[in-house]
This record gives structure tokens, C-alpha cells and sequence, in this order.
């Protein structure tokens, strides 16, 4: 446990342990659970250690300004809806911490890197504060070797008019369970933009919620690659929360041998925010019979003068595109990499980072080889 | 003529979910030729271009195919573009998120790495690129785009023939390269086709209509009529069919049968 927990926040811990202790680990039987099991998870028992972080770190910023840190630490991802939420807040014992005072243009990517270590549980907390007018754009990263269980929770706060751009990049272990919680509070005429790219892990969960003030532009892009027996599930919430709000989401994934994925992509446009413009979609590669994808829009519109639109599909690689490239003398394996890779690429491009885009086309590419290779799956 | 014809079809037969479409084909094209086959619409034609390209829509129940004294019909289509085949696509494919430049850049190094040549370096080849688009006409922009994604119809024909430009294969099926085309994007097309004719390499123009004709003279023409060649000659059968239409067709199979 922490050793400077203030009142506070020993308070809100104790209140998250006592969420947890009343409704425990989600079952199928939650409606927001009913494709992942986490069965595996909850008999795995890994001990809790304190996560390996490449950062700024959060306990470190809580013995030096508790004051910030407690302002907003909590205050977002909610305890009572989420129970690894819960179990994460009520555990956690670092996680990094950035903070940009307002007015600043921050030019570098800052970089978030956590490394699990076998049979370990962490519970990795960050809390993001990016103040009014101020621009930035941040990695978060997870790696790791052999089986392990990552329950992470990153909480970002976008000021007045700031401008922030959030890379997620999940290359866990293929025996790991990862499960993340993004929740965004975007204020007044923010930018904010997520890219939540998920290659590894053996079961994989993400929830990305951004709340929306006034003005805000929202965007959350995803992209899930899953082969062997691997579960990706995402889950996103658009909150569009008052008017003139605009959002955009794509996530597109592509699934090979036994793997699972799944996509709920819920907007919900409340009562006053009008002239709301919601866009979503989903797109789906499913290149091996033995794959699966459960999509799901989930759309709650409670204002009337608002444009909403969504769309999903599931697809397998298009047998008139292979055709066409194999009759320019491109082999089969090599035709098939390129569409898979360039129906990726229509997410990686929209990254504003460029060394992470170029990272991504090469990881793409090793892990389209890799799967081939293993018993992955046919790809 | 002694030499070994580039491309040698024999009774072929071949049919799609069930249906014959080609019911025994004979062609024979030498290097250096230029043959047309005419058609009414669902004579075979595009059947045939896709057969010979390798699609695995159309099942062969019969016949064979040798290209360069080669069984044709035992490679695959990568392995027949390697080896000089192209085929310009009726309908060319569009693929969003594949740059015209990369897609050409691995199709000739995928043809070179067969033919025993080094990779082209970036430099020779943008400046092939470059030599190519502009005997096309064509706005080097077009070679960062996606391939034919957003094209009109004449750019993506005009396409067609500029990747043909670049690959020089030894045998050209050119299906409907003309059709939707003006006149001013025809004789860009026709040019480019033409600039191809060499002694060693063989062009098959597959076209519903004579008027590609009057750009690119054939030295053959074959009528193709419920999936047979129902009558062969010189570029003066193009211009009977163009006075007659396919009208008389009907009688020719009617003989051929």
C-alpha cells in the first residue's frame, strides 16, 4: 500500500475496496461483460506488486503536491461501475504522473513504459492533467514476459481548449491478461484523440470513455490484431455530454486463427447536448474460420437535434484484390500481408506521432510473419 | 513459322458455378502478333483473358494452355505474371490503403527476382516510372494514391496500360481496355499499347467494339461466339463485323456446330 496516503485518499480507496467487496469480479452475466470472462483471471492469483514504470511517478507526485494530484486522482473512472476500476483503485500503488500547466506546447512525446514481470499482478494508476490551451501528445506502453495480470487505469484530464493526442499501445506477453481502463474528461472546446492499438496479450479487455463539455472534438481509434486463442474486447464510451460536441471513432481489427474479438461502441448524446455530430465505425477482417467478432453499437440519443451515424462490418480479404495483385506476379503470402497491412494502416496513418507510425507499420508486418509462422493461424 | 508460339490454346473448355462458358478454343499466337478477339457480350471473351491470367473462378474441364511450350495452366498467377503474362482488367480492382507506387514496385521486383535481376534501386526506378507515366499522359500524383481508389474509368484503363508499360511482359490480354474510354484517352491507351509491339512479345486485344482496332492494328481477328472462335482473319473482318454487327453471328455458330 501506499505510504503517504492522505484522508482523501484513503477514502476513496476504502470506498472503491468496499464497491469491490460487494459486487466482486464481473461475470457473463453482466451485460457489459457478456463476451469476456474472466474466469482465468480470477483463479490465476498472481500476488500484487508494485508495477515497473518508465516515467513520472505518481507516488512520487503525491508526497510532492498532494493537493493537484488528490484534486483529480479518483474523480473519473468510476469505482461503482467498473469492478476491476474498483479493484485497481482500491490497490494501486504507482503509476505515473504527468502534468502540464497550462499554455504549454509540449513538443516530444512523452512516454509511459511499464514491464510486468512473470506471475505478478500490478495494478499500474496514471493520472494525465493537461492544463487550458496547452498541447501534448503521450505514449503509454505494456510489455512483458511469461503470465501475468496488468489492471490498469489511466485517468486524463483535457483543460479548456488543450489539444491532446494519447497513444495506448498493448504488446503484452501471449499468456498475459490485460485489462485498462482510459477515462477522459474533456473540457470545454478540448481536442482530444485516442489511438488504442492492442497486438498482444491472452485476454485483453479495454474500456475507452471520454466525456464530452461544449465544443469538444472526441476521437477514439482503435486497432486490435489477434491470432492463436487470443480475446480482445473493447468497449468505448462517447459522452456526449452538452452541445456542439463532435466525435469520431474507427476501430478496426483483424482476427485470425481460434481468436475473439469484440467491439461495443456505445454514444450517448444527453438531453441538452444538441447539435451533437457522432460518428462510428467498426470494421472487421476475420481471415480463419475458426474466428470470431461480436460488434455492437450502442447508441443512446436523448436530444433531438443531433447526427449520429454507425456502422459495422465483418469481412474476410477481399478475393478480387488478392487476384489482382497475384496477376501483377505478387506471391499469395506476400498479397495477403499487404491488404491485411493496408487495411490496418487506415488507423496507424491517423496517429500523429511519426516514429510511432512507422514503429507500427514495422510491428505490424513482424507480427503478420509471426503468426504465419507459429500456429497463430493462417494469416 | 518455326519458332515456338508464346501462347498455344488447345479445345479448351471451361466453365463457371456449373455453366460452360468456353466450349473448345483454339488459338495459336506467335511472338511479334497482334490478335483480336471480338465478341458479342457473354460470348466468353472476359472468360477467356481470366483464364488465361489464372482465376480460379473458372474451373478447365478440358483442353490445355501452353504459354512459351509451357503447361500454363499448371501455374499460378503469380507465377504466370513472373513469367510475361499480363493481363489489363476489364474492371480494374481498387485497394484502399496500397500506394500505386509501392504496389508497382513490388510487382517488377517480384517479375525481376524471377528473371535473375537485381532489385531496382528507388532512384532507377521512379525515373522508369517517370518515363512510363509520362508516354501515359498521366499526373505523377496519381502514383501516391491508393491503386485506382477514386479514379474515374479512364484513369484506372489508362492505369492498366502505364503498370503494363513498366512490367513489359511477353504477352498482353488486353480485355475491354476500350470501353468507356473518349477519343483522346483511346489514343493515349493505343499508343502506350502500341509503344509494347516488339518482335519478341505478343498483345490479344479482347474488345466488343472495331473502333480500338483503328489505333492498334491486329494482324488476326477472331470472332468469339457462345464460348467458340466461330471465324478467324485479317483486320478486314473487324470492319465486316462493324458493318454487319454480331447479327450473322448466330448462323456461324449454328455452322461451326
Amino acid at each position: 500500500m501506499m505510504a503517504a496516503a492522505t484522508s482523501e485518499l484513503q477514502e476513496i480507496r476504502k470506498r472503491a475496496a468496499e464497491c469491490f467487496e460487494a459486487r466482486g469480479y464481473p461475470t457473463k452475466r453482466d451485460e457489459e461483460w457478456k463476451y469476456t470472462s474472466v474466469t482465468s483471471i480470477v483463479k490465476s492469483q498472481f500476488p500484487t506488486t508494485a508495477p515497473i514504470l518508465n516515467g513520472h511517478s505518481l507516488r512520487a507526485a503525491l508526497e510532492r503536491d498532494s493537493g493537484l494530484v488528490e484534486e483529480h486522482l479518483g474523480c473519473y473512472a468510476s469505482v461503482e461501475d467498473n469492478g476491476f476500476v474498483a479493484l485497481n483503485t482500491a490497490n494501486f500503488e504507482d503509476g505515473a504522473f504527468l502534468h502540464i500547466p497550462k499554455n504549454t506546447v509540449v513538443e516530444e512525446p512523452l512516454w509511459i513504459d511499464y514491464t510486468a514481470v512473470s506471475e505478478q499482478t500490478t495494478h499500474p494508476r496514471n493520472l494525465i492533467i493537461v492544463g487550458a490551451n496547452s498541447q501534448v501528445r503521450i505514449v503509454e506502453r505494456y510489455r512483458g514476459t511469461g503470465p501475468y495480470f496488468t489492471n490498469a487505469v489511466t485517468e486524463i484530464v483535457a483543460g479548456e481548449n488543450s489539444i491532446v493526442e494519447h497513444v495506448k499501445l498493448e504488446e503484452e506477453s501471449a499468456e498475459s491478461f490485460h485489462i485498462a481502463t482510459i477515462q477522459v474528461h474533456q473540457a470545454r472546446n478540448s481536442n482530444f484523440k485516442s489511438h488504442n492499438i492492442s497486438f498482444g496479450g491472452r485476454l485483453v479487455r479495454n474500456d475507452v470513455n471520454a466525456v464530452l463539455s461544449t465544443g469538444c472534438e472526441g476521437t477514439l481509434n482503435g486497432l486490435y490484431l489477434a491470432t492463436g486463442k487470443q480475446h480482445i474486447d473493447n468497449h468505448t464510451t462517447l459522452d456526449h455530454a452538452a452541445p456542439y460536441a463532435t466525435s469520431h471513432e474507427l476501430y478496426k481489427g483483424i482476427l485470425d486463427g481460434m481468436s475473439a474479438g469484440v467491439f461495443n461502441g456505445k454514444i450517448l448524446v444527453r438531453k441538452d447536448a444538441q447539435k451533437t455530430d457522432a460518428k462510428q465505425t467498426n470494421k472487421n477482417l476475420v481471415l480463419s474460420p475458426g474466428a470470431t467478432i461480436n460488434t455492437k453499437p450502442e447508441l443512446q440519443i436523448l436530444a433531438d437535434d443531433v447526427r449520429c451515424t454507425h456502422g459495422a462490418t465483418v469481412g474476410q480479404l477481399d478475393d478480387d484484390a488478392l487476384f489482382y495483385l497475384r496477376a501483377r506476379g505478387i506471391g499469395e503470402t506476400d498479397a495477403r500481408d499487404l491488404l491485411i497491412y493496408a487495411f490496418a494502416r487506415d488507423v496507424i496513418e491517423r496517429i500523429g506521432i511519426p516514429e510511432i507510425r512507422s514503429y507500427l507499420e514495422k510491428a505490424l508486418f513482424e507480427r503478420l510473419v509471426f503468426s504465419r509462422k507459429s500456429d497463430g493461424g493462417a494469416i | 513459322m518455326s519458332k515456338t508460339p508464346i501462347l498455344e490454346i488447345k479445345d479448351l473448355h471451361a466453365n463457371a458455378s456449373g455453366k460452360e462458358i468456353l466450349r473448345g478454343i483454339n488459338l495459336t499466337v506467335y511472338p511479334g502478333e497482334v490478335h483480336a478477339i471480338m465478341g458479342p457480350n457473354g460470348s466468353g471473351k472476359s472468360t477467356l483473358a481470366q483464364v488465361i491470367a489464372g482465376r480460379d473462378l473458372y474451373g478447365v474441364t478440358a483442353g490445355e494452355v501452353l504459354y512459351e511450350g509451357e503447361d500454363l495452366l499448371a501455374l499460378t498467377p503469380e507465377e504466370r505474371a513472373q513469367r510475361g503474362i499480363f493481363l489489363a482488367f476489364q474492371y480494374p480492382i481498387e485497394i484502399p490503403g496500397v500506394s500505386n507506387l509501392y504496389f508497382l514496385k513490388a510487382a517488377l521486383n517480384a517479375i525481376r527476382k524471377r528473371r535473375g535481376d537485381p532489385e531496382l534501386d528507388a532512384m532507377d526506378f521512379l525515373s522508369l516510372v517517370r518515363r512510363k507515366m509520362a508516354l501515359m499522359e498521366m499526373d505523377e500524383s496519381l502514383l501516391n494514391r491508393a491503386v485506382n481508389a477514386g479514379f474515374s474509368g479512364g484513369e484506372k484503363k489508362r492505369n492498366e496500360i502505364f503498370q503494363m508499360a513498366v512490367l513489359e511482359p511477353r504477352l498482353a490480354v488486353l480485355d475491354e481496355t476500350d470501353s468507356g474510354l473518349d477519343i483522346d484517352a483511346l489514343k493515349v491507351v493505343s499508343n502506350g499499347v502500341n509503344a509494347l509491339r516488339s518482335p519478341d512479345r505478343a498483345i490479344v486485344v479482347v474488345t466488343h467494339y472495331q473502333r480500338l482496332l483503328n489505333h492498334i492494328i491486329p494482324d488476326y481477328v477472331h470472332v468469339l461466339a457462345q464460348g467458340r472462335i466461330v471465324k478467324s482473319g485479317d483486320k478486314s473482318l473487324a470492319l465486316e463485323l462493324e458493318e454487319s454487327g454480331y447479327t450473322g453471328i448466330e448462323d456461324l455458330v449454328e455452322t461451326a456446330q
